[in-house]
């Protein structure tokens, strides 16, 4: 009610019947894999969900910003965590940066392939050294004639064994702290870019890199905007990334309820469906409030974002309830099933453990208090 | 910046803030050591025209918007005392509210203007010692006599019972009929066989609670609020209200004494610094701070539903849930912050800790919500997803792009694969619903309304197309197919219809829920509770 029109709600159910269709009677098999096919890359950009939020020019679709939001929620419901990590990274980590700064030979080359489903990107920060203290990173670039060195690792990447390239944060003045951090695109194929990996609780379906870069040559044309300036590039992009987070995890938290409900009903004990006992269907109402205000709030968010608000605060107070509420949610509705809670032949075990690093992912919770504790009480500005 | 308050939202608060700063906030620890707030400050609100916001102006009213009512429950809610707040609260929300949807011109004449100007206050009378949340069945009897009523009973927990000037009272008019016997009635606090006591409490001190018992009160016919018989349903409109303002005063409650908490913080020092430097209580003011934005605008947007006519039942019982049961959380974990001095009445949190409490308890408890929320989330859950095969649109298109349009039309799927379930979960969900037969519909109805009392009336059940046709003027109820005027519309879709037939919907909630939609004279709606139970 309020933010989404008929159009974004056929485009729901367009989505909603492609996904059932061509993604749906996969997922346990790239479970088991660990990671997608490039053909589904293809059909996404064949479909044009990638480039809902980008200008016509690169394939894309200019729409506002609920479409987005449909898309993100969709695939947050399809039951797979990885799934949704994966093909969500390359529009909404790699592309989001390429479309903001980069060159008109960088977007006509990533963003327009990036679209199309041709050319599949991932985000590079985060280093074995150090996760959210950004400023502490150690890959170097130092400038060489046409070309910068990379040195280095990173870890934990999503996309990061299987696609096309990375954006890439580095250090180009090891001397500066954050004014010292560029971003870079490296291209799978440099000699030099190696890539493990990782193995995980959940999320099975994506795959998630150890990436190593020894003496890798990059062209200087492949750096993102200017040198020096990453740092506030990735700080830009993190409202959305945070608002993303938060509403694909209140879209599984809503996805999981819905299906419990279902099992709820089917399933009987003591002579009645398990939803006729008050302890279950109190828990249910308190998770199902819990989940209606958070959407609500983060929807009130997406307002906010598209009118061009500042609302760094909020969007770390919707990450921070949106994927602390998701384990919750996740915890008491497998409690729900019973033995068939623990059973892979259930959907609710893997909710569970694709759930566990929505706290984690995307700046921890702590992170995010740290953020907010900043602003509220030393009235600090980001 | 805000989306629901505009400048002129904004400069009332201005004043209203203004107003209670100078004439409130000074004298309110003495009100509270009085237990009784004097009637002067009321005075003084109507004068300044605070109040009578959202009511009529030929009553002195202002008429405007709900955002006033609003930006009105958020600051009297900043006060740091419940007991200030809930008076005025009752008697412009709780209590005066059914007078003037409900109540005869005579009635609003008499009473209205009275509330507005800051003369007259009031009480909301359902509780009673027996009944609390289930209205339903209450004792409290009223026997027409004459052009009068004979009320008996008692009620409890009534606040501004003591000091008040009249009752919206909750009473039986025909004590067989369960909730279809509920009428309210006005009643003057000063009436001979009224009598109260004044109950002391936890918190809330500068509000008075009574426990009222009626002994053979005489109450003129015309105090009588609508008519006869509708109480329940009234209440039901009402009770909306009363969980919106409860979840708005719970959340600014909670920004009040964050507020005040952060600035005690900031000031008091520990181990040689400042205690808000101390990481553990950072991230436990963050995490409140998240909680109460978050529910404060999950509150705003069950407002505005609200005030652009939604019936919105289930976002008003989660409003209320949450934000009162966050108020708690906040009051506790705020008290902390301030160690011992939390615990001496020279701060303010310990106020608020105690005038919190009541906030899960007062206008249903949780307890209820979670029974509303859970009936309209779990029991209508399994009607949805039976509806859904059916209900789905054939050929769904997507805007964006032309080849995207090309490609979904080959996407064909099996209409009642639900994508994730396990096969053995699909096989006995309810799957049929919407193909109706009318004639085997027709012959259930007429058995069941055969064996009730004649309605007295007509009632139509439209079902978009079809419909039926109650005649209940006679001496048994008829039922036909016929489509013509009736006193009482009832719409609703044929998957409920089918629903409350089967006693797998219970009416009452699916009125609530909007499901079921009435027109014309809602005394005779009230009686279907009988045709499908």
């Amino acid at each position: 009610m309020y933010y989404f029109k008929e159009e974004h709600q056929l485009f729901r159910a367009s989505l909603r019947d492609f996904l059932k269709a061509e993604v749906l009677p996969h997922l346990n098999e790239w479970e088991e894999v660990g990671q997608l096919p490039k053909t589904i890359f293809q059909r996404f950009g064949e479909m044009g969900y990638f480039g809902l939020r980008y200008p016509e020019q690169y394939g894309g679709s200019a729409a506002d910003i609920w479409y987005t939001v449909v898309l993100m929620e969709e695939l947050s419901k399809v039951n797979s965590g990885g799934f949704g990590a994966s093909i969500g990274a390359h529009p909404f980590l790699a592309l989001t940066h390429i479309y903001a700064v980069g060159t008109e030979a960088q977007k006509a080359h990533y963003l327009q392939k990036g679209i199309a489903g041709e050319l599949i990107g991932g985000l590079a920060i985060t280093e074995p050294f150090g996760g959210s203290d950004v400023g502490a990173m150690r890959t170097t670039a130092e400038r060489v004639g046409d070309h910068y060195i990379v040195n280095g690792s990173k870890t934990f990447i999503t996309n990061g064994v299987s696609s096309d390239y990375l954006v890439v944060a580095v250090k180009t003045n090891t001397a500066a702290k954050h004014a010292g951090i560029s971003l870079l695109i490296i291209d799978r194929d440099s000699a030099g870019f190696r890539a493990r990996p990782l193995k995980k609780l959940g999320w099975h379906a994506s795959d998630t890199g150890e990436i190593s870069f020894d003496e890798v040559k990059v062209p200087v044309r492949n750096l993102l905007g200017a040198e020096g300036q990453g740092f506030l590039y990735i700080m830009q992009q993190f409202v959305l990334e945070r608002l993303f987070l938060a509403n694909g995890a209140i879209a599984a938290s809503d996805h999981a309820l819905e299906y419990t409900l279902q099992y709820m009903s089917e399933r009987s004990a003591f002579g009645r469906p398990i939803n006729k006992f008050q302890v279950l269907r109190h828990k249910i109402a308190q998770l199902a409030s819990e989940v209606e205000r958070t959407k609500y709030f983060i929807y009130h968010l997406w307002e906010r974002f598209e009118k061009g608000d500042y609302i760094v605060k909020e969007a770390s107070m919707a990450k921070l309830l949106g994927t602390q509420l998701s384990d919750r949610v996740m915890y008491d509705c497998l409690q729900c099933f019973g033995g068939y809670g623990f059973m892979e032949d259930y959907p609710m075990a893997r909710m569970f453990r694709d759930s566990r690093l929505g706290t984690i992912g995307g700046g921890t919770s702590e992170i995010m208090c740290e953020i907010i504790a900043k602003m509220l009480i030393d009235g600090k500005g980001y | 910046m805000s989306y629901y308050f505009t400048e002129d939202h904004e400069l009332f608060r201005s004043s209203l803030r203004d107003f209670f700063q100078r004439e409130v906030a000074p004298n309110i620890d003495q009100w509270e050591e009085e237990r009784k707030t004097p009637r002067h400050i009321w005075k003084q609100m109507g004068d300044m025209g605070f109040l009578g916001l959202g009511y009529p102006e030929e009553y002195g009213g202002s008429n405007l918007d709900f955002f006033y009512d609003v930006v009105f429950c958020e600051e009297i809610s900043k006060l740091y005392s419940g007991g200030f707040a809930i008076t005025q609260l009752v008697v412009q929300y709780m209590a005066g509210t059914y007078v003037m949807k409900h109540g005869s011109d005579v009635l609003k004449q008499k009473y209205l203007p009275g509330i507005i100007s800051g003369d007259l206050i009031c009480s909301i009378g359902i509780s009673e010692p027996g009944a609390g949340s289930d209205v339903a069945n209450i004792q409290t009897t009223a026997t027409r006599v004459g052009d009068h009523y004979i009320v008996n009973g008692s009620k409890t927990f009534i606040t501004n019972g003591v000091y008040g000037d009249f009752i919206v009272t909750v009473v039986k008019t025909d004590p067989k009929a369960g909730a279809a016997g509920v009428s309210l009635l006005v009643i003057d606090r000063n009436a001979e066989g009224v009598s109260a006591r004044k109950l002391k409490k936890l918190g809330w001190h500068s509000s008075d609670t009574a426990e009222l018992s009626f002994d053979e009160v005489k109450v003129p016919v015309e105090n009588l609020v609508g008519h006869e018989g509708q109480g329940f349903y009234y209440l039901m409109g009402g009770l909306q209200l009363e969980r919106l303002v409860a979840g708005i005063s719970g959340y600014s409650g909670c920004e009040s004494i964050l507020q005040y908490s952060m600035q005690y913080m900031s000031e008091r020092a520990a181990f040689g610094r400042p205690i808000n430097k101390f990481q553990v209580l950072r991230h436990r003011v963050a995490q409140l701070a998240s909680e109460i934005e978050a529910t404060k605008q999950f509150v705003l947007h069950c407002c505005r539903m609200h005030n652009d006519g939604h019936y919105a039942v289930k976002e008003s019982s989660m409003a209320k849930l949450l934000a009162t049961e966050l108020s708690d959380k906040c009051a506790y974990q705020c008290l902390q912050f301030f160690g011992g001095y939390g615990f001496m009445e020279e701060y303010k949190v310990a106020r608020m800790f105690r005038d919190s409490r009541v906030g899960t308890i007062g206008a249903g408890t949780s307890e209820i919500m979670r029974e509303i929320i859970a009936k309209m989330v779990i029991d209508d859950v399994s009607y949805k997803a039976a509806a859904t095969p059916a209900n789905r649109p054939a050929a769904p298109r997507p805007k964006p792009k032309p080849d995207a349009r090309a490609a979904s039309s080959q996407v064909r799927q099996s209409p009642a694969s639900r994508g994730m379930n396990p096969p053995e979960a699909q096989a006995d969900a309810p799957m049929q619903t919407s193909q109706m037969d009318m004639g085997r519909m027709l012959a259930g109805i007429q058995i069941k309304a055969s064996s009730m009392d004649p309605l007295g009336n007509t009632l139509k059940l439209d079902m978009g197309g079809e419909q039926l046709f109650i005649d209940g003027k006679g001496d048994t109820n008829e039922v036909s197919l016929e489509d013509a005027a009736a006193d009482c519309t009832v719409s609703l879709a044929p998957d409920d219809f089918q629903a409350l037939m089967q006693g797998d919907l219970n009416p009452m909630t699916a009125f609530m829920s909007g499901k079921i939609k009435i027109k014309g004279d809602m005394g005779v709606a009230m009686k279907l509770q009988h045709l499908f139970s």
